[in-house]
């Protein structure tokens, strides 16, 4: 059986800068994939590029049997099925929660009204949060924040999750809600690609890690392996793993 | 200064029919609001839809917005007015030709240039808010929005725009305003409006200071009203827990 989402020798310049290089790695169904790396090692860009918000020169990427590089490619269609879940958050501010859950199954999946709305407010109410529905963004503190823009990913019933360093602009305190609702997911089977400094979540759930460096996988083994013998490790990695495991 | 300050002037009759004075500057408001108003609806649609081209990552798009923007806005409003009054008509087919200079009124063809003239010219200007509006939002929307699934158009029209208006409702005020002030160059070509009723009662009745105070109060009153109607619309668009909205 064919992986969920393939990549092959991605390559990726801006100008002249390469920001890829040759990265090379599959995610299979249910499986929980953690990639870390120094800042600007490249892995937000890497995500970004499997739901094709990022364009790639090189190589192919495919997502589910259909190929995010070929022109053909509906990209709306293939982006509708794939969850993402961003740093800042990203909820529409000048929408209701309630909107923000429902606006994309209405207008994308054509889903009615009642139906978008039973499904967001369902999902809601798992990350905890069916009290708020009336409110503004504004109106949530971050964490509040990142767990309905997990609702509203999963309410379009996504194939796969994509999370980009999903806790990174949280405060210390919330940064457990949202991982709790991620480990749940993984519990359950979703399919999940997450950029993360999580060692925590990582060891918990993750089946792999990978570990860029310089726009390009230095490391792409199974978290017993990758956190159970360090030493093993490329220097790069250990590097990174012994100021990050410090504390 | 010695000056009889008559202000009964307005009641006087102007010896054309049962006319007083007063009633010529209540028809030249009127002139003032259907050309300000008629040239505002042409600005803003037009200008919406520059403003969204010069964001496309299209070129060519791009390209022909930024060229009606410098066009527009460097060449004097009057110069624009004698164009489409004077040149223009000449330009057109010549059954257009006699139905502009001899089938409409002289007023209502004042009026078509007038209004053309205004809307067109500040269409650029309305542009380029609604460009800065798109360009303040965070990058992270438009990736948000591109991950649900949305084609461009539903993401300018669900998630862009609905926030760019209402950032950019302070400087849409202005030009709002310019539009009601700039409207006074049509008492260039013959059109009486407000600016070429003062003019037209001081010369009749030779009360030039009470007629151009008159017409001050009523130019003043009028973007008063305007500006706090405005004020009205941001608030009622607030949306709490953005921008400044109380929570």
């Amino acid at each position: 059986m064919s992986a969920m989402i393939t990549l092959k020798n991605v390559s990726k310049w801006y100008g002249d800068f390469q920001v890829l290089t040759d990265c090379s790695t599959a995610v299979e169904k249910g499986e929980v994939v953690v990639v870390c790396g120094p800042s600007g090692s490249g892995k937000s860009t890497l995500i970004k590029t499997v739901n094709a918000l990022e364009p790639f020169q090189k190589g192919e990427i495919i997502v589910d049997g259909l190929s995010v590089g070929d022109p053909k490619t509906d990209l709306p269609k293939l982006r509708a099925r794939i969850g993402m879940v961003f740093q800042n958050f990203e909820l529409f501010p000048h929408l209701s929660i309630t909107d923000n859950l429902t606006i994309a199954q209405e207008k994308v999946l054509g889903r009615s009204k009642d139906e978008a709305r039973q499904k967001g407010l369902h999902y809601l109410d798992r990350v905890g949060l069916k009290a708020h529905a009336a409110k503004f963004p504004g109106q949530l503190s971050g964490g509040q924040q990142q767990r309905v823009a997990i609702a509203r990913a999963l309410s379009m019933d996504p194939i796969a999750m994509l999370f980009d360093e999903p806790t990174s602009a949280l405060d210390p305190e919330m940064v457990n809600e949202v991982l709790d609702v991620m480990v749940e997911l993984a519990h359950e089977g979703m399919t999940m690609m997450c950029v993360t400094h999580e060692m925590g979540f990582a060891r918990k759930v993750a089946n792999r890690v990978i570990f860029m460096d310089k726009g390009a996988i230095v490391e792409d083994c199974a978290k017993e392996e990758f956190f159970g013998d360090i030493k093993a490790r490329s220097e790069r990695a250990q590097h990174f793993l012994s100021k990050i495991l410090q504390h | 200064m010695n000056y009889n300050w008559d202000w009964n002037v307005f009641f006087k009759s102007t010896g054309i029919g049962t006319e007083i004075y007063l009633d010529w500057f209540i028809s030249g408001l009127g002139w003032t609001i259907a050309v300000a108003l008629a040239g505002w609806i042409i600005a803003l649609i037009l200008g919406s839809v520059l403003g969204v081209m010069r964001t496309l990552p299209n070129k060519t798009a791009s390209g022909i917005a930024t060229a009606y923007v410098e066009l527009f806005r460097n060449v004097p409003l009057l110069v624009q007015l004698f164009v489409w009054y004077f040149l223009v008509p000449d330009l057109l087919p010549e059954r257009a030709q006699i139905w502009f200079k001899q089938d409409l009124s002289p007023a209502t063809s004042a009026y078509l240039s007038v209004v053309v003239c205004l809307g067109l010219f500040t269409a650029a200007r309305v542009c380029e808010q609604v460009r800065t509006g798109v360009q303040a939002l965070p990058k992270g929307q438009n990736y948000a929005a591109m991950a649900m699934g949305f084609q461009q158009a539903q993401i300018y029209r669900y998630v862009l725009l609905p926030q760019a208006f209402r950032i950019i409702i302070p400087p849409l005020t202005s030009e709002f305003l310019n539009i009601f002030k700039n409207s006074s160059v049509a008492s260039l070509i013959g059109l009486m409006e407000l600016l070429a009723q003062t003019k037209q009662t001081a010369e009749f009745s030779a009360n030039l200071f009470e007629a151009f105070t008159l017409a001050t109060v009523i130019y003043f009153v009028l973007n008063m009203s305007l500006m706090k109607f405005m004020g009205w619309v941001e608030t009622r668009l607030r949306v709490p827990g953005m921008m400044g909205g109380a929570k």
